[in-house]
């Protein structure tokens, strides 16, 4: 008997991806009674959801942000561990992406599926590294599917910053970075860096740092920004959501020099729009030679593209001799989720 | 290469003068010789490399990238150095990464046939970044933000000298400069130059204070009109002319109607204008003729170049700057009594008290005049600002009360606040109810408690945003003022304020007892 098409089992609704044997949703953006959640990020995990399957630290992120909403029923589940819902089998690989994040990998008679959410494939100090997953159909993003879009090293980018505060030693640096991964991410980059002060935070920081450290990854001395005398910020580091830079919370800084984490940052414009003065190119996300590659690593002879420039990566895909298509999940990748 | 490349992203992003300023002097003190004078030469306009053209890049990306992938990236960036910098793929094993230095000598010294094959090498072996870079820098325009009295600002700074002694030796001196940083470098003499034609730092003006104007001994002092165009120097020597715009920039090439008849050696001092048969046009028509390279027959013809001298630095080889104003001015005198080529005086205004100044000062209503200019009798020609010997002392504003549209973010310390203000005036839209148009926009004029009360008021008003701009609901009336009005086919109004700023707050005003678009239409002078 050959396997059946994936088409024919699993496919987009208004509530997201569905996996009709399973009768269960993966990352579905409206309260569903059964949900595979892929990582904590806010356009992944809605909370109301009945019961909830994911990693240990993704559903402690969610409870984290959404206290009792996040769902009625959680179960976890650790990477490789394999769970059967009405005869599919449901299991989770790293993604590389934040602490907890995985893909979904859906197997239902012999035919295989994987969901791999957000993902990226370079070293990244907080959590798991990406693994390839063979499968009939490899569900990939593409925030960055366009080939102007290729990350330089992190820890050059995070030479840019160090440099930076040596030469403006009388200026606060302020960093905006996302509040799950990108903040945690950049603070171990810069241990690793060899910097040992305090960094000061942001109140919207704080819970996700003190929930990394608690789930094994160090962070080193966070001090609160919003206590903190302006005197006492010249010439630190300071790291807050994208929004405060423009906010009038960024006033209470010592003349500050504003940086943002991220892979937008590649592009000039972009970072002009946003104001920046200083653009750090560190991103969650796969660039393009991550993603292309990924496609041959994972060699699924289909490919469905979601959320980002779909049409570039299905081009370059079909070009590669995959079939390819673009796969529109409403309610994705919005920019400050990056 | 990589060093010049990681100055020019970080000044593009930065906003603050002195951070400028800062990054540049570092850069100075940390690259050898002759990179940072490439560098230098780069960020001045010094360089122009004829045979890099964009045409020429595009096929070098053509040739190693998928055109349709090629398009919908130069789409989202917008900027084909940029794109090609990003796309441009790896290649393995590439030679080492050149220096600025060999990248400049080395394009210069090529054959138009040959640069392709160098771009590429170079392409290769650089970052991201470093392409870039390579790239503004062949095909011409930086744009980081950076002008050239900036450049040598920092320049002073790296050297602990003052930039008028800069200014003073810039224009007999060429890249990459190493006899200037020997010197700078406390390594050497001040480097000896061919001053010939060179340009001279100008002397400048302070603005005539309230404080000031009242006991101010006007015995001492000479007054003329200050002319509304733009300030100029004419160094002419040998037979041989050049024209310097303020800031020192060769603007002779734009206008060889000054230039081509020039019969005496000198270095005059004065204000270049369009004039036809001895009147002054407005500096809109002035306008037509700058920041052009070279001119066409047309525009020569119907915007006729003029210079209004007011001071003279050198006369056949002698150095005036050392005498009074009065005798530098019999110089001039004496000088301009045979009629010149384009060439004329600018008038002394006789007076005998501050009235009289004053009253002569509110007569000045033509567009061509801007106010008054006073002199010291007894002042000597001295590069940059001095306080007191020049003042310039110009006439009322004209002011408008306009609602506020449009604010957008600052930069640097006002980056979080909304301080840069589009506003408009009233008129009847084609419904025949009354609908705003934007007359201009100002960005300084209030006090930073003004500024924090403006920015919550913007931020509680706004209806829509875009990127860093928010439209607001109308609801402030801005007082603005403005030195002139003059009709615009680039502005919707169909005007354009001079020098527009803030000058008060109208918290109380309704915004419907604003002012109307005719009502700045009827300030536009001829």
């Amino acid at each position: 008997m050959t396997a059946p098409h994936p088409r024919t089992w699993i496919r987009t609704t208004a509530k997201g991806l569905y996996c009709e044997p399973g009768d269960f949703y993966v990352d579905p953006h409206r309260p569903v009674e059964r949900a595979v959640v892929t990582h904590g990020h806010a356009d992944h995990a809605h909370p109301g959801n009945g019961e909830v399957l994911a990693t240990r630290e993704t559903l402690a992120i969610m409870g984290s942000r959404y206290g009792d909403k996040a769902s009625r029923g959680q179960q976890a589940l650790s990477y490789g561990e394999s769970i059967n819902i009405k005869g599919v089998e449901v299991s989770l690989a790293p993604a590389g992406h934040v602490l907890g994040s995985a893909q979904a990998v859906l197997t239902w008679r012999g035919s295989r599926v994987v969901v791999s959410g957000d993902y990226k494939r370079r070293r990244d100090p907080t959590c798991a590294p990406f693994e390839p997953v063979p499968c009939d159909v490899f569900i990939t993003e593409a925030t960055f599917g366009l080939p102007v879009f290729r990350h330089p090293d992190d820890a050059a980018e995070i030479g840019k910053l160090l440099k930076s505060l040596s030469l403006f030693p009388e200026r606060s640096h302020v960093v905006g970075v996302y509040a799950l991964g990108k903040a945690q991410r950049v603070i171990r980059l810069l241990r690793e860096a060899g910097y040992d002060r305090p960094i000061f935070i942001h109140g919207a920081l704080r819970e996700l740092c003190d929930l990394y450290e608690a789930l094994g990854v160090p962070l080193g001395p966070l001090v609160p920004a919003t206590a903190a005398e302006k005197d006492r910020l010249r010439g630190e580091l300071v790291l807050a959501p994208p929004s405060a830079l423009s906010a009038a919370w960024a006033r209470r800084l010592s003349d500050p020099v504003s940086a943002m984490a991220s892979g937008w940052m590649r592009v000039r414009a972009r970072a002009r729009q946003r104001g920046v003065e200083l653009p750090l190119i560190i991103s969650d996300h796969a660039d393009w030679d991550e993603l292309t590659r990924t496609l041959d690593d994972v060699a699924a002879p289909e490919v469905w593209v979601t959320h980002g420039s779909e049409e570039a990566l299905v081009h370059h895909a079909t070009q590669r001799g995959f079939r390819a298509q673009a796969l529109h999940l409403v309610g994705r990748g919005e920019e400050e989720q990056e | 290469m990589t060093p010049f490349a990681e100055l020019l992203d970080r000044l593009s992003y930065l906003s603050g003068r002195n951070d400028k300023l800062r990054l540049i002097a570092e850069y100075f003190a940390a690259t050898p010789d002759p990179d940072r004078g490439w560098a230098l030469a780069a960020l001045t306009g010094e360089l122009d490399f004829k045979a890099a053209k964009p045409a020429m890049i595009r096929e070098l990306i053509a040739a190693r990238s998928d055109p349709v992938l090629f398009q919908w990236s130069y789409d989202y960036v917008g900027d084909l150095a940029e794109t090609v910098s990003l796309l441009w793929p790896a290649a393995p094993g590439a030679n080492r990464a050149p220096e600025l230095g060999e990248v400049v000598t080395r394009l210069q010294e090529a054959r138009r046939g040959e640069v392709p094959k160098l771009v590429e090498t170079w392409l290769d072996s650089l970052d991201a970044n470093a392409r870039w870079a390579l790239l503004k820098l062949i095909t011409g325009g930086l744009r980081v933000g950076v002008s050239a009295r900036l450049a040598k600002t920092a320049l002073a700074r790296f050297g602990d000298k003052d930039v008028s002694e800069i200014e003073e030796l810039w224009h007999g001196l060429d890249a990459p400069y190493e006899a200037l940083f020997a010197w700078l470098e406390g390594r050497a003499e001040p480097p000896e130059i061919d001053d010939r034609l060179t340009f001279r730092p100008l002397m400048l003006a302070t603005p005539l204070e309230d404080a000031e104007r009242d006991g101010l001994d006007v015995a001492a002092y000479l007054a003329e009109w200050k002319w509304d165009g733009i300030r100029v120097q004419l160094v002419a020597r040998d037979g041989e002319a050049r024209l310097y715009s303020r800031s020192g920039d060769d603007i002779g090439r734009a206008f060889p109607d000054l230039l081509e008849r020039i019969d005496f050696d000198a270095v005059l001092d004065g204000e270049l204008l369009v004039a036809r048969d001895g009147r002054i046009a407005p500096f809109n028509d002035l306008q037509q003729r700058l920041g052009r390279k070279t001119v066409d027959a047309k525009t020569l013809e119907a915007y006729p170049a003029h210079i209004r001298a007011y001071d003279i630095l050198f006369d056949a080889g002698e150095d005036l700057r050392g005498l009074t104003l009065e005798q530098r001015r019999k110089r001039l005198e004496k000088l301009l009594s045979k009629p010149r080529h384009r060439i004329d005086l600018s008038e002394l205004l006789p007076f005998g008290s501050l009235d009289d100044l004053a009253a002569l000062r509110e007569s000045a209503r033509e567009n061509s005049i801007e106010g008054l200019m006073l002199k010291r009798r007894d002042s000597l020609y001295v590069a940059g600002r001095p306080k007191g010997p020049w003042y310039k002392w110009k006439r009322d504003a004209l002011t408008l009360d306009t609602v506020l549209m449009y604010a957008q973010r600052g930069h640097g310390k006002r980056s979080s606040f909304y301080s840069d203000y589009t506003f408009g005036a009233w008129r009847d839209g084609e419904d025949g109810r009354p609908e705003l148009v934007p007359v201009g926009k100002a960005y300084f004029g209030f006090t930073d408690a003004e500024l924090k009360r403006l920015d919550k008021w913007v931020r509680d008003h706004t209806v829509e945003r875009f990127g860093p701009v928010r439209a607001v609901s109308a609801g402030l009336v801005l007082e603005v003022a403005f030195d002139a009005v003059q009709t615009s086919t680039r502005h919707k109004s169909g005007l354009a304020m001079r020098f527009p700023r803030i000058h008060r707050i109208r918290w109380d005003k309704p915004a419907e007892e604003a002012d109307r678009v005719e009502t700045l239409a009827a300030m536009v002078e001829t």
